[in-house]
């Protein structure tokens, strides 16, 4: 009994996954081979084609998907790497107060967010229109609607998911470390590079996967403030499932865009060296 | 190191990975028999007699509806219970049609209820879905005596809904043009504005799929009605060429009209009543039917299967029939009321009135937003019904368009 206890206490988290997620993923894996249409009904037929008609008709949304993501993770990864490492040494007694502020624009809804960013970027709004009427911009000048507004709002809207896990593993370094390295002749230049950033990469491996993979698949920022040729594969999931119940194409392309994600993490955890983000985080 | 990294990058063993697959494959095995068809015929007379006869009065009726179709006091609805006793929930709940449409189908495909008596929804393929898929009670006209009194002609006899069997209108509306006049000095008269080079990338052009086709189409002289494959080809190359001109800034929902009232875009396809209520707020924004034409489109009301209280939803949809009931819902929405006895009404009523609300009211009353000519009328086009197999040629062709 008591070797069975350890199983019967994990047996609700068991019961969870396989409900809510292995049932559902080999529903959607048994869809997405299906054909039909939502009105008769749809069989299984074993149509392999279905991926293969979904890529090649929306090859294009989902490159671009990766490279808006790619794009997005690369900027917050600039701006949010500072910002946790100057919360981190820098913040002194008002740190917690700095993270509440970090993240108290996202008490607010996601899609509201996004939203008042378009407010805020109209092209006669209470920013560009200012600008404007001083001369400093172009009459035509406009942000939103292009691939830039897309971009940033990706960029805006998971910058916290990057901060916080840097910010945990910045946090604790033992800033003796730091010391230690500088009594050892390292400038501090060498320090951050040598001990410091290698401390730290298990927060930016950490902050990358949760912001590149939901901001790919992301289909509120094209949305909202993309254009005619900013659409994402988010946006097609969408409309195949929701305007069209193709249910079958939404389904292929859903699991391409997994099979692509899941992919593309193992190849960056390999590239990265999980073994030593590991053995970093362990110290 | 939190658990959840620990768990995405510790090597798995290979036993794992076999058990992960094993239980993949009785889930497949378990989903591997299909999404049921749910095409269903349509009922029998005695058996939608039946099921009306079965039917009491409960006493409680939940309305889902769009945003902005019911004036703020709830005025129908009260007097609405006053006289009937029956009890109401009003939800704004639906945003649009597709969106409605894919979060209402599986819920009625597994045969539970909506939670909803009366919804309301646009003519087009989302409605026509719910009629061919069984998902709309049948109506028991002999409950429905006012809109057999006071419904215009037009609004009995539409091609989606022979013989209103399903559904009655709720309101109808125009899609034309709208345009911002501290940019567009000239007036707009037609179509051909949203393809004219001059505005390049200021024009703003619907993502609905059967909305653009329709503009496509009367931008080449076609009647979206009788349409065939060939012309939505053409109108397809159109549009296309619309959009890879720079010409179109973005493919719109019913955030067009911030777009145009803030300037970012200078014209688009819009919906009157919007423009309508936009005006009535100062916003410098100005409604065109275009010369070529426009569209008409109703939303309608209808009974989900499943419903709680269709006698109750049924006695609703009648009451707001009554002319008195419909001048004062429309004199707050300011769409096309299906009750053409709402013009004279509001008409006795800007005679009494004052000022400016005695302004405002004959504004209304000479409105061909709110009561189309038949001049106006003869502009104006339906949606193409499409049949399940067309839809499968339709939506790519435009959705090429919006969503590239």
């Amino acid at each position: 009994m008591r070797r069975l206890t350890p199983y019967l206490l994990a047996l609700p988290g068991w019961m969870w996954l396989a409900i809510f997620l292995v049932v559902p993923m080999a529903a959607m894996a048994s869809v997405s081979l299906q054909t039909g249409n939502a009105i008769d009904g749809f069989a299984m037929t074993f149509s392999f084609s279905n991926y293969g008609d979904a890529l090649s008709t929306y090859s294009t949304q989902l490159l671009r998907s990766l490279l808006y993501g790619g794009l997005a993770t690369v900027a917050m990864l600039l701006i949010g790497y500072p910002v946790a490492y100057w919360i981190a040494f820098r913040g002194g007694r008002r740190k917690s107060m700095y993270l509440f502020l970090l993240l108290l624009p996202f008490f607010v809804s996601f899609v509201l967010r996004t939203i008042s960013w378009n407010f805020l970027l109209a092209d006669n709004g209470i920013l560009f229109g200012t600008l404007k009427d001083w001369g400093l911009l172009p009459e035509g000048f406009h942000v939103l609607a292009t691939t830039f507004a897309v971009v940033g709002g990706l960029t805006y809207n998971f910058l916290p998911f990057m901060i916080l896990p840097i910010y945990v593993a910045l946090e604790r370094v033992d800033p003796r470390v730091v010391e230690a390295a500088q009594d050892l002749y390292a400038t501090r230049a060498a320090a951050f590079r040598r001990v410091v950033l290698p401390l730290s990469l298990p927060g930016v491996f950490a902050g990358v996967l949760m912001t590149f993979v939901p901001a790919t698949a992301d289909p509120v920022n094209a949305q909202i403030l993309g254009g005619t040729s900013n659409t994402m594969i988010g946006n097609i999931i969408q409309t195949e499932y929701l305007t069209n119940l193709d249910y079958p194409t939404a389904s292929a392309l859903s699991f391409t865009l997994m099979a692509i994600l899941l992919v593309g993490i193992f190849v960056y955890a390999k590239a990265l060296g999980t073994e030593n983000v590991l053995e970093a985080a362990a110290r | 190191m939190n658990p959840f990294m620990r768990g995405m990058t510790q090597p798995r063993t290979r036993r794992d990975v076999f058990r992960l697959a094993g239980a993949s494959a009785a889930g497949l095995a378990l989903a591997a028999c299909g999404v049921q068809g749910q095409k269903a015929a349509p009922p029998k007379a005695d058996a939608v007699a039946d099921f009306w006869a079965k039917q009491k009065k409960n006493g409680k009726v939940v309305f889902a509806n769009w945003p902005e179709y019911m004036p703020e006091d709830k005025g129908p609805l009260e007097k609405f219970k006053a006289d009937t006793g029956i009890a109401y929930e009003y939800k704004e709940v639906i945003q649009e049609n597709a969106e409605f449409f894919g979060k209402a189908d599986p819920v009625l495909r597994a045969g539970q209820s909506l939670g909803y008596d009366i919804v309301v929804m646009t003519n087009g393929i989302q409605l026509q879905h719910m009629i061919d898929l069984g998902y709309a009670v049948a109506l028991d006209h002999s409950k429905l005596p006012n809109f057999q009194a006071n419904a215009g002609q037009k609004y009995k006899e539409r091609a989606y809904d022979p013989g209103n069997k399903y559904t009655v209108p709720y309101t109808s509306g125009v899609t034309g043009i709208a345009y911002n006049t501290d940019y567009v000095k000239d007036d707009i008269t037609s179509i051909e504005a949203l393809f004219d080079q001059k505005y390049k990338g200021r024009v703003g052009m619907m993502a609905d799929a059967q909305e653009i086709a329709n503009f496509g189409m009367i931008a080449l002289g076609i009647d979206p009605e009788k349409s065939s494959e060939a012309d939505w080809q053409k109108a397809g190359e159109k549009l296309k060429a619309q959009r890879d001109a720079g010409i179109v800034r973005k493919y719109y929902d019913q955030s067009y009209i911030d777009a145009v009232s803030k300037g970012d875009i200078w014209l688009s396809m819009a919906w009157s009543g919007d423009v309508f209520q936009r005006q009535l707020a100062g916003e410098p924004v100005k409604f065109v039917v275009p010369a070529e034409g426009g569209t008409i489109w109703t939303d309608n009301m209808l009974i989900p299967k499943g419903a709680a209280n269709p006698l109750d939803a049924l006695m609703l949809m009648d009451y707001l029939y009554q002319p008195a009931i419909a001048a004062e819902l429309d004199e707050f929405i300011q769409y096309v009321t299906p009750v053409p006895a709402v013009q004279d009404l509001l008409r006795e009523k800007a005679e009494q009135a004052k000022g400016e609300e005695k302004q405002t009211l004959d504004d209304m009353v000479n409105s061909p937003l709110m009561f189309p000519s038949d001049a106006d009328y003869a502009k104006l086009r339906s949606y193409t019904p499409l049949t399940t197999q067309q839809e499968q040629v339709f939506n790519p062709i435009f959705q090429s368009i919006t969503q590239a």
